[in-house]
């Protein structure tokens, strides 16, 4: 049991059992660092007696200390699990994080990836010796091939940004090519995740941002102001971030397509669709997803994820290489005829891949479109039970996996903005939702409550976001001074970042 | 419904009611109707014990480092890796939350990362390190547009030619949209110091080496980095941190940045990932710096807390001028190398370089004494280059025969060894597993 539930039980109880009360004093209690509890001559490790004739030591080279802490093994774990214990996480409870899909991550992926014939093989290792793990690689780029509707896949993006880069390059690759060396600008809208824009810099373009109209949907007047023979791709979130699904879309693709342009799809927002359309029937020609999200391959506290690319059949050739191929009976690791090169060591991270590949078998063509079904499903009940409270940002149209709400009301009438609704239902045991993104709407709270919760959890979570809003009527000043009982409270930003301690140092304790 | 999903029928019909709508589909009608449920050719769902059996069935069919005996590195490493790794970093609050955004109710994140931090500038001698990078090929090439952001005039990079390959690779194609030359390894037989005296001059914005590098050699920088300096550059050195247990860290000859491949501080092989870029250097490059940072404060209390910091460098804030895409990381591998520096502390982790040392001395002491066999590495750590009588391909076909994954095959990459087998041996190499391939290799 750790804090989180226990606070959420304290504040649902005015009773609360001495047990649970002193769970959250252990919880709440601060835990030095691991430089603050190292004992001199202190062992955590055992390792075996050299077995071999020794060798002189090069001396002029070695050095003279390492000052890392001596901590015991006891205390190693002690330690971990107090710390662990301050964490809010997925088998808690909601996660509501808008665009992260933070689902239920299965435990049998974490099974899987404990097999020694998966962990324990070795990047290098020929070919011929690891078929099992190429094997996988290329049944799972086959899936996202499927699921997608673009053919041409490569799984070693590490991360969702990463795949980005990958994609605009590809696109790059792809004009140039083609002698069209002209095209400097990605179009980008509004509402549009911060790693797009940060990739198209990147990858050397000029950015030109798109205005979203009153549906949420991309305004196209402004998109055919914008697009010229200059566009070399749009890069499309659809669903978008508002958690609409663009009602435009075969439109918009066929503006981009007329001028010239590709159409990128930003993938973070798949789980809304899955199996329900394919982005490739719809026009876009290269996407990447992420593993993290959409195939619940686990968040990590920030990272690992991965994100692999899809591309339409014909772009296929200019994929990072190598691609995993099948030669007769035999997988093979091979370089696309005009790859843009290679974008990490080695082949991707596999381990992810094997998750990913767990949960896709998993759910199996007969399941899968449930995820999507039930995701959209979670978030209309959610977004029903609030909407007389909260203010939906487009109040008239139903939503996808996500929703968002306007804040500004809260802010006038009451003096309470967004950020403290959030840290106020730290209070009641929850994560708080995503806030203050998409930029384009003030104050906001973007919900995405995902396909693993219950109906219950749901009816419960909506139950403390309407009593946190009939607190910011009656006491405001109990939303602002929140989160109350956590074992920090707000933290001083400003200080951290105008004198940066970002190591331990005996001093700064 | 699928038991990953925890909605009934009964569920279903209430809450389609409460949202107003007469049946699932009718969420959906803002997608066009023509591309709506189309046929995906994927196999049939399995439950969890046939998923189990599919899965063992492909692991089978990889040689793994439980069952042979492995003595290929090149960038990946097979060490110890405690129990209180694995048991620690897979704590349900530990591998299911998020990026600790909420600093609140995520502290347990955030207060090891900051511990992750503080460990890798002990070991590498720098004022800071990030939350994480992709892998070592990653960081290289945020490490060389730092180099571009923050030297004046700089506009190209020098790489060593014994940089990992795929570095040098990913940095390339990292760079390419950026128009920012790469230059040094056009002959990857030349010396540094050769390529420094071709390349080297006041254009140069950082300079890249490896240190083992990727043939395994240990070298003192110092006169290197006199020269980067001199010409006004960045000297980036790519770090093996095991090595770092027993080796002076990069600051002792006046790196600026250091990277490297931080798999080894108690991460799986995996198969090449996820891996740990290792990222830190002089705090005058800091805000320069990608990727996330820890940072120390005070809660409205006066109590220590720890938070995500000079975000302003980052792309949810600073969008096209950011330092960087990156948003996910590493975190969890990051958490792995933190277990493991804690576990094995100050004396383990020189006690691990020094086993590492020693077995690879006695290996290539042992493979020197072979007829036909010459060793090309003069002063190394754990990893050198044997030439071979025959192709190494054929020599690790019969090995893996034997229940041995011998080392790189060094002919693709360094043509000058067209026999050159790259040999890494670890601390998890036995003194028999060394007498055996150096029996086998004998035998060839």
């Amino acid at each position: 049991m750790t804090f989180a539930n226990v606070t959420r039980f304290v504040n649902a109880s005015v009773n609360a059992s001495p047990l649970l009360q002193t769970m959250s004093i252990v919880a709440n209690k601060p835990e030095p660092l691991l430089y603050e509890m190292s004992n001199p001559g202190a062992i955590g490790y055992s390792l075996p007696a050299c077995d071999v004739p020794t060798t002189e030591l090069p001396n002029r080279l070695l050095r003279n200390d390492l000052p890392l802490p001596e901590v015991a093994e006891v205390d190693v774990v002690r330690h971990f699990t107090r710390l662990s214990q301050k964490n809010y996480c997925v088998d808690l409870g909601i996660y509501p994080l808008g665009s992260c899909t933070m689902k239920y991550n299965p435990k049998i992926n974490e099974e899987a990836i404990r097999l020694f014939g998966l962990s324990q093989v070795h990047p290098m290792q020929t070919p011929e010796t690891a078929q099992g793990a190429l094997q996988l690689m290329y049944e799972l780029q086959n899936y996202l091939g499927e699921i997608s509707g673009l053919p041409g896949v490569t799984l070693q993006p590490a991360a969702g940004a990463q795949g980005e880069l990958v994609g605009i390059l590809i696109i790059r690759a792809y004009h140039l090519a083609r002698g069209d060396s002209a095209r400097s600008e990605v179009l980008i809208p509004d509402s549009a995740h911060g790693t797009n824009p940060a990739t198209s810099a990147m990858a050397g373009y000029q950015v030109v941002q798109v205005k979203s109209d009153a549906r949420g949907n991309m305004d196209l007047d402004d998109l055919r102001a914008k697009v010229s023979n200059k566009t070399a791709a749009i890069m499309f979130t659809n669903p978008n971030t508002l958690g609409l699904f663009e009602e435009h879309v075969r439109e918009v693709n066929q503006i981009i397509h007329d001028a010239g342009g590709l159409v990128y799809g930003d993938g973070a927002n798949l789980n809304a669709i899955i199996g329900i359309a394919r982005p490739g029937d719809l026009g876009f020609d290269v996407m990447h997803t992420n593993l993290h999200k959409t195939f619940s391959v686990p968040h990590g506290g920030g990272g690992p994820g991965s994100g692999p690319v899809m591309v339409r059949a014909d772009l296929a050739q200019f994929l990072p290489s190598p691609i995993v191929a099948k030669e007769r009976n035999t997988y093979v690791f091979e370089n696309p005829a005009h790859s843009i090169g290679r974008i990490k060591s080695f082949w991707g991270n596999f381990l992810a891949l094997v998750r990913a590949y767990a949960y896709i078998r998993s759910y199996g063509k007969e399941y899968l479109k449930e995820i999507a079904e039930v995701s959209v499903l979670n978030a209309n009940y959610l977004l029903a039970l609030m909407r007389e409270t909260y203010n939906p940002q487009i109040p008239e149209r139903l939503c996808k996996h996500e929703f968002v709400l306007n804040g500004t009301r809260f802010k006038k009438d009451f003096g309470v903005s967004t950020l403290d609704v959030a840290k106020r239902i730290i209070d009641y045991g929850y994560y708080p939702p995503t806030i203050y993104f998409p930029l384009i709407v003030p104050e906001c709270l973007m919900i995405e409550p995902t396909e693993t919760q219950s109906k219950a959890s749901l009816d419960e979570f909506a139950d403390a976001l309407l009593k946190i809003a009939e607190e910011a009527r009656t006491n405001p000043q109990l939303l602002r001074d929140a989160p109350h009982d956590t074992p920090v409270t707000r933290m001083d930003d400003v200080k951290a970042a105008r004198e940066p301690i970002l190591r331990y140092r005996p001093s700064a304790a | 419904m699928h038991r990953f999903i925890p909605i009934t029928d009964t569920d279903r019909a209430a809450m389609l009611k409460t949202i107003g709508v007469n049946s699932v589909d009718d969420l959906f009608n803002d997608v066009p109707e023509d591309a709506q449920y189309p046929q995906i050719n994927l196999p049939p769902a399995l439950s969890e014990m046939e998923l189990m059996h599919t899965l063992r069935g492909l692991a089978n069919q990889n040689a793994h480092a439980g069952a042979y005996a492995y003595f290929l590195g090149a960038g990946a490493y097979n060490h110890f890796v405690p129990a209180t790794v694995p048991h620690l970093i897979f704590r349900t609050e530990f591998y299911t939350a998020y990026t600790p955004y909420q600093p609140e109710i995520s502290q347990g994140t955030l207060q090891t990362i900051f511990e992750y931090q503080s460990m890798l500038c002990d070991l590498t001698g720098m004022d800071a390190a990030n939350a994480s990078h992709y892998d070592a090929a990653t960081a290289a090439a945020e490490a060389a547009v730092m180099a571009i952001n923050s030297v004046r005039n700089g506009n190209k990079i020098i790489v060593s030619p014994t940089l990992h390959p795929h570095y040098r690779a990913t940095m390339r194609t990292y760079l390419e949209g950026q128009k920012i030359p790469i230059v040094g390894d056009e002959n990857v037989s030349m010396s540094l110091d050769a390529v420094l005296d071709k390349h080297l001059d006041n254009q140069t914005a950082g300079v890249l080496v490896a240190n083992p590098d990727f043939l395994g050699n240990v070298r003192d920088l110092k006169p290197i980095a006199d020269r980067v300096h001199a010409a006004g550059a960045l000297l980036i050195v790519s770090a093996y941190p095991i090595a770092l247990g027993m080796y002076q860290p990069p600051s002792a000859y006046d790196a600026d940045i250091v990277f490297g491949e931080g798999q080894a501080l108690g991460n799986a092989l995996g198969f090449g990932g996820p891996y740990l870029g290792i990222f830190a250097c002089k705090e005058k490059y800091l805000r320069r710096m990608a990727g996330r940072l820890i940072g120390q404060t005070t809660d409205t209390q006066g109590r220590r807390g720890f938070v995500l910091t000079l975000q302003a460098r980052e792309q949810h804030i600073r969008r096209e001028k950011a330092t960087s895409n990156i948003c996910t990381n590493e975190a969890l591998n990051a958490l792995a190398a933190c277990v493991y520096m804690a576990t094995l502390g100050k004396q383990g982790l020189r006690q691990v370089a020094e086993l590492c040392y020693h077995k690879a001395h006695y290996a290539a002491q042992e493979i020197a004494k072979l007829d036909g066999y010459r060793v090309a590495t003069n002063e190394f750590f754990n990893e050198f280059v044997v030439e071979c009588p025959r192709p190494v391909a054929e020599i690790n076909h019969m090995l893996y025969e034997k229940g041995i994954i011998g080392g790189y095959d060094l002919s693709n990459d360094y043509p000058h060894f067209k026999n050159g087998m790259l040999l890494a041996v670890t601390e998890m190499n036995t003194r028999e597993q060394i007498d055996t391939l150096v029996k086998a290799l004998r035998e060839m």
